[in-house]
């Protein structure tokens, strides 16, 4: 029960990956994303002084129980993303990206078209690519040509808390893939987080939702365990849903 | 529609202002309900109708800025580069009619004050000048921001309007964000009140934010200077602007601020007063209209006001500010823009944040372009 997940040459026992933003303070950042076992954790480059290991927010995410994934959002081009990336590779010496390229500052939707130059260049570069991507299973299908090791489609406008609002998508996407699945933006509670998992996402990525919960240390256990239960329910194989009652035994079989 | 001007020059001033002061509460609790506010919402919840309902205009507004913003406040500081001015502006200190003594940074100054504004923490700069075109023009500016490109992640502007080649040039260099403020968007008082120079060019400076825009900008300030007309109307007239530049300049991100007049040298009497609920119902107007806006404070306003407003829908504020140039630490004793009021340092002003369970954000960007 529970396989380990597997991304490039990683395996992940919590199928939760986490955000760092929008934290009262970085301590409580701290305490909450250790207490919801994540070991993927992701910091926007734009927000932490890379070259500077006393950052505030470095500085507490430097705990080996923590694997930090840089993101480059902020950036509006595939150019900016790819020297970004080489950036925070030389900093924080890692090769993992998250890659986020967003033109549109106001609800940050990802630019299919620069994040599929930026993947195919920064797979290239020797990258691990986690694209944030809209819930397009077409060029879900682009990304893995290219070589990324994983895709990270939205459930609903990052922030939004709204849930799996393109669930339909999603489960074309989960059905294809051949790279780990990772619903992205979206997930506002644990039932959202159990959910996706249910439907067979490889894991969830969530921020909002802990930190702006009143008490984010809970909220980031609460969803520690429902991905897990939602997993566990997967792997178990749900029961189909029907509407019509099944009887037991076939009502006809007095013909024989 | 070519620009904005096509689009404002079919309204008229005094039939909005009435169409604001028209809604009934019928059309605020409407407004409330509603997820996606369209701009005759914003006039319902700026109106007088609106006034009871500042409560729960204030709970929506906080709930929707945390989900949105988290549990932070972005901090920059203003840095006076120049008091030299050509321009008559009768609320301002720097006009050119007051005989006050006039400085402009060299470069040594303006690297003597980094290293003060550096030392307290801040990572992003708004630079400020008055228009005097040959003292403190393009070159002057470009220089300056190649100057402290460096050691800022985020470096924004608030001068006189240029053109856009010239705000080409400038984001080449490293700039992040334009403030340019229409003051009033009533044409008659905007002539009374910028009588000589250039900026008395209405259509000029409404016409910025296009230019910027075609710039492609990273971020554009807009507002109004609150006690010149009626706010209503004037904040109206600030988000028409917004939401067409939103729809036009998408990858643009837009910020607005609220600065009401404050005495200076040479003072002008409000002719409207805003009071501080005024204040706080536009603020979440606002915040109510567009959930991604940045809504930024400056030390314009009292340590109180600002203890509470943090609370309310703003996402960035500034602390300690001197507008005077040099005011930090090269010529503390030179004349001010104008007087602010809260004056708390920012170590204090930090630690109301952090009292108040706000995480301050120093950094929120980093140009990554290879230069
Ligand atoms: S507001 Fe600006 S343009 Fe007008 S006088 Fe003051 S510095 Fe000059």
């Amino acid at each position: 029960m529970n396989e380990k997940l597997e991304i490039a040459d990683k395996k992940f026992t919590s199928r939760l990956f986490t955000g760092t933003g929008k934290f009262s303070s970085s301590k409580l950042m701290k305490e909450s994303l250790l207490a919801s076992e994540s070991e993927l954790i992701t910091v926007a480059l734009k927000r932490v002084d890379i070259k500077n290991e006393e950052d505030d927010i470095l500085s507490h995410l430097n705990d080996p129980r923590i694997n930090l994934l840089p993101n480059t959002s902020g950036v509006r081009t595939a150019k900016e993303a790819i020297f970004a990336a080489e950036l925070s590779r030389e900093a924080l010496e890692t090769n993992w990206v998250k890659l986020e390229i967003h033109p549109d500052p106001r609800y940050l939707l990802p630019d299919p078209i620069e994040t599929l130059k930026a993947a195919e260049e920064l797979v290239k570069l020797g990258f691990v690519v986690m694209p944030y991507i809209h819930a397009d299973p077409v060029l879900c299908k682009r990304l893995e040509q290219v070589g990324v090791q994983c895709v990270m489609p939205l459930g609903a406008p990052i922030g939004s808390n709204k849930g799996l609002k393109t669930q339909e998508f999603l489960e074309i996407i989960i059905e294809q893939s051949n790279v780990p699945v990772i619903v992205d933006a979206g997930i506002g509670a644990p039932s959202h987080a159990a959910f996706a998992m249910e439907l067979g996402a490889d894991a969830v990525l969530v921020n909002t939702a802990i930190a702006v919960s009143k008490n984010p240390v809970q909220m980031a256990k609460a969803f520690k365990i429902a991905v897990k239960a939602g997993r566990m329910a997967y792997e178990a194989k749900l029961a189909p849903i029907s509407q019509k009652a099944e009887a037991s035994s076939p009502l006809t079989s007095f013909l024989n | 529609m070519s620009n904005f001007k096509a689009i404002f020059d079919t309204y008229n001033w005094d039939t909005t202002l009435k169409s604001i002061f028209d809604k009934t509460t019928a059309d605020v609790k409407n407004a409330l309900e509603k997820e996606k506010l369209n701009l005759e919402d914003f006039k319902a919840l700026i109106s007088p109708a609106g006034k009871p309902f500042l409560e729960e205009m204030a709970q929506k507004s906080q709930r929707i800025t945390k989900n949105k913003f988290g549990n932070t406040i972005q901090m920059y500081a203003p840095m006076y580069l120049s008091n030299e001015c050509q321009n008559i502006c009768t609320y301002c200190g720097f006009s050119i009619t007051n005989k006050i003594p006039r400085r402009t940074l060299t470069d040594a100054e303006i690297l003597k004050e980094v290293t003060f504004l550096k030392k307290k923490g801040y990572d992003h700069i708004l630079l400020v000048t008055g228009e005097a075109n040959k003292t403190v023009g393009i070159d002057y500016i470009n220089n300056a921001i190649e100057l402290i490109r460096s050691k800022f992640s985020n470096i924004t502007i608030e001068v006189q309007p240029l053109d856009q080649k010239e705000y080409e040039l400038l984001i080449e260099s490293g700039l992040y964000a334009v403030l340019v403020y229409q003051e009033t968007y009533h044409r008659e008082a905007y002539k009374k009140h910028h009588p000589k120079g250039k900026k008395s060019n209405f259509d000029y400076r409404l016409d910025t934010p296009d230019r910027l825009g075609k710039a492609e900008i990273h971020k554009i300030g807009l507002g109004a200077l609150f006690g010149l007309e009626d706010w209503r109307a004037d904040s109206f007239f600030t988000a028409l602007h917004l939401q067409y530049l939103q729809k036009k300049y998408w990858k643009t991100k837009y910020s607005i601020s609220f600065p009401r007049l404050r005495p200076h040298s040479g003072g002008l009497e409000p002719k409207v007063t805003m009071t501080d609920a005024d204040l706080v119902q536009l603020i979440c107007a606002f915040r109510l209209l567009d959930e991604n806006l940045e809504l930024s404070i400056s030390t314009r306003e009292s340590e109180r006001f600002r203890n509470h407003i943090v609370h309310l829908g703003i996402t960035s504020i500034s602390a300690e500010s001197k507008t005077n140039p040099g005011g930090y630490s090269v010529a503390p004793q030179s004349l001010e823009q104008f007087e602010i009021s809260d004056e708390r340092s920012t170590e204090e002003v930090v630690e109301m944040l952090k009292n108040n369970n706000l995480e301050v954000v120093w950094k929120d960007w980093e140009q990554f372009e290879k230069v």
